[in-house]
């Protein structure tokens, strides 16, 4: 419901300034970008902003190869940045018109895939484990077994969010293996786990903050930022990091090679990079960002949130969760599609 | 013919052909096109993320049928995509039926009206179409699911002890499927009915048939036509139905929309994706095919 009214919101706001000086148009995951955010924005600017969502990367990037999607930004995890620029789709980023650039945090600066931040500003970043219900179980939930060996509790009402990327790790791990395991004895006890827990799981969908609150679901894999607006709409809900391991992410936008609208694009690119919008973005999606300085302008239920704060237990219990390539693709990617089936 | 009227004839052929020229035009490359891309990607290799290779290889048909065990190496009888394929044609029969079950009644009802408040009743159907199919099937989501108004309407009312789980459910999709194609059977089913001829009916009983007999042996054969036409028109989309069971069927119950999208996005596999919808096509073209021949059949038998 509250997605409804902020797609009318924007709407509306749209409609209001039929007299715009330009347009943007942004491609992200739903439910995850703040619409106070984007009305400040198209209010400074005149600029309006057009959201289109999509829920995994694989989706977004056959999309945005089919060609002529008519986005200027993207919002792609880590391990995709790479992809989109290999494949010629993004352009690397003219930091002269980016003031702010200076704001991103030391520690997302030089990353692995992206040294120097050229071609990809951040976006949010989280962990992927378990959301649950603990009304309906009352035993750990810091553990993969929620969904791949589901207790008899849980059995039937358990939601898989449908992200190779994320799932695929998760599974690995939880088989004993790295994250991107090339390993066919670790990858075979994956498939063979993932395609036995299948019947016992009610869905793979994407939208799990809601079905949380409105306990369609009794546990999900899910995000920690769904997990804590999850929580704040339904107290019964928790979220467990995995001690056979879980998932490090980050989102970062990218700038497509064929958009149209590329100065409205640098416009947002440093609009974001500004502390105070970046807090306004994770006050929204609930997920910590990578700009310096944004601290002071957080919401104060999210410095002690422990689906922010990692427990100290399972700090080194985290990995960054990456693109696979060679036989660990071909091994995600197989096992992926025959567990859709 | 004289050679005046024949060169007129020549005229009137080719001036047809120039007006029809744009539509002619339009159609070859507005479907014949992207068919024939569609046949030509089915031939090629996927790329690593997405995309083709422009390689010859037969691995996206071998696909439709056998899978590849990556841990064995060996190809095993896809039992997955069959699953797939019989519950799309499974759903879409069982719809077709139930839009029929449902249906009949209310075009009857419909035709038998005075014919002032017929176009009322007809208004009333067009009702749905005016709100977008995704915010509808959004809609029937709120309804069934386990805190939603008819769980909650049967718990009250004592019916169930405990919520029907019904979200994500087959049930769910054949819910939606009906709910969405009813119309497409009620108005080919009103207009034969209407056109029907009520003192067939007196004959009938006058000749000491029952109202059963009445209705298998007089009604059906003669609105035989509108049962053919909404079957074509209910079965054919529910086929190739996207939204609905991608909303409905949680992501989990795929019919042959799905997994065809699925192979275009994080199946990676645009030739299996495209091998598929070849195969969707050529069991639509023989399922009308079937339809076509039984209307013709009875028509030589009546």
């Amino acid at each position: 419901m509250k997605r409804i009214l902020g797609a009318m919101a924007l709407l509306m706001s749209g409609t209001a300034m039929a007299h715009a000086e330009g347009e943007l148009f942004l491609y992200n995951w739903g439910n995850y970008t703040s619409p106070e955010m984007i009305k400040k924005f198209e209010e400074k600017y005149g600029v309006k902003v057009t959201i289109t969502d999509f829920d995994s990367n694989d989706t977004a990037l056959a999309k945005v190869e089919a060609g002529a999607s008519g986005f200027d930004l993207v919002v792609p995890s880590a391990g995709f940045v790479g992809i989109y620029a290999e494949k010629g789709l993004i352009q690397k980023l003219d930091l002269s018109k980016l003031p702010n650039h200076k704001n991103i945090a030391p520690e997302w600066m030089n990353v692995e895939w992206d040294p120097g931040r050229e071609w990809s500003i951040p976006w949010q970043w989280g962990s992927t484990g378990m959301s649950v219900n603990v009304k309906d179980y009352s035993g750990d939930i810091n553990t993969s077994d929620i969904f791949m060996n589901p207790p008899a509790e849980l059995v039937g009402k358990i939601n898989v969010i449908p992200e190779m990327g994320d799932v695929m790790a998760l599974a690995t791990m939880w088989a004993g293996g790295e994250v991107c395991s090339e390993d066919p004895a670790v990858m075979k006890k994956v498939r063979d786990a993932l395609l036995a827990a299948k019947p016992k799981w009610m869905s793979m969908d994407y939208s799990t903050v809601e079905k949380m609150i409105n306990h369609d679901y009794a546990a999900t894999v899910d995000w920690n930022g769904s997990a804590m607006r999850a929580r704040l709409g339904n107290p019964d809900v928790a979220y467990g990091y995995p001690k056979e391991g879980y998932g490090l992410w980050m989102d970062n936008v990218v700038l497509l090679a064929d958009a149209k609208n590329v100065d409205n694009a640098y416009l947002f690119l440093d609009f974001i990079m500004e502390p105070e919008n970046a807090a306004a973005l994770s006050a929204f999606a609930r997920y910590a960002n990578g700009i310096a300085g944004s601290d002071a302008f957080m919401p104060e239920d999210m410095k002690a949130a422990p689906e922010i704060i990692t427990p100290a237990e399972f700090a080194d219990k985290g990995h960054f969760v990456t693109v696979c390539t060679g036989k660990a693709l071909e091994y995600q990617t197989a096992i992926w599609t025959e567990l859709q089936k | 013919m004289s050679p005046a009227e024949e060169a007129v004839r020549r005229e009137n052929i080719k001036s047809a052909w120039q007006l029809s020229a744009p539509a002619l035009l339009v159609l070859t490359v507005a479907a014949v096109g992207p068919l024939l891309i569609v046949l030509v990607y089915s031939f090629l290799t996927p790329g690593t993320h997405g995309n083709v290779e422009w390689v010859f290889s037969l691995e996206g048909w071998r696909g439709v049928l056998f899978d590849h065990d990556i841990f064995e190496d060996k190809l095993v009888l896809a039992d997955g995509n069959l699953t797939i394929f019989w519950r799309s044609v499974k759903l879409s029969f069982i719809t077709t039926v139930l839009t029929f079950i449902v249906g009949f009644p209310t075009a009857w009802f419909i035709a038998t009206r005075s014919p002032a408040s017929r176009a009322g009743w007809l208004f009333l159907i067009t009702i749905p179409f005016w709100t977008n199919l995704l915010i509808r099937t959004f809609a029937i989501n709120q309804i069934i699911r386990n805190e939603g108004v008819l769980n909650t309407l049967l718990l009250k009312a004592g019916l169930v002890s405990a919520p029907l789980q019904l979200t994500y459910t087959d049930t769910a999709l054949l819910i939606g499927m009906v709910y969405v194609y009813l119309p497409l059977m009620v108005l080919p089913l009103f207009a034969t009915i209407d056109r029907f001829d009520m003192r067939l009916l007196e004959a009938g009983y006058d000749l000491y048939a029952s109202r059963w007999q009445v209705l298998r042996r007089v009604i059906l054969p003669i609105i035989r036509p509108g049962i053919v036409a909404g079957s074509i028109l209910v079965f054919v989309p529910c086929l190739g139905a996207y939204v609905t069971p991608r909303i409905l069927g949680g992501g989990k119950n795929m019919m042959i929309g799905n997994f065809i999208e699925l192979q275009f996005g994080q199946g990676k596999n645009w030739p299996l994706g495209a091998a598929l919808s070849v195969t969707l096509l050529v069991i639509v073209t023989i399922a009308l095919l079937v339809y076509v021949k039984a209307i013709s059949g009875e028509r030589k038998n009546g």
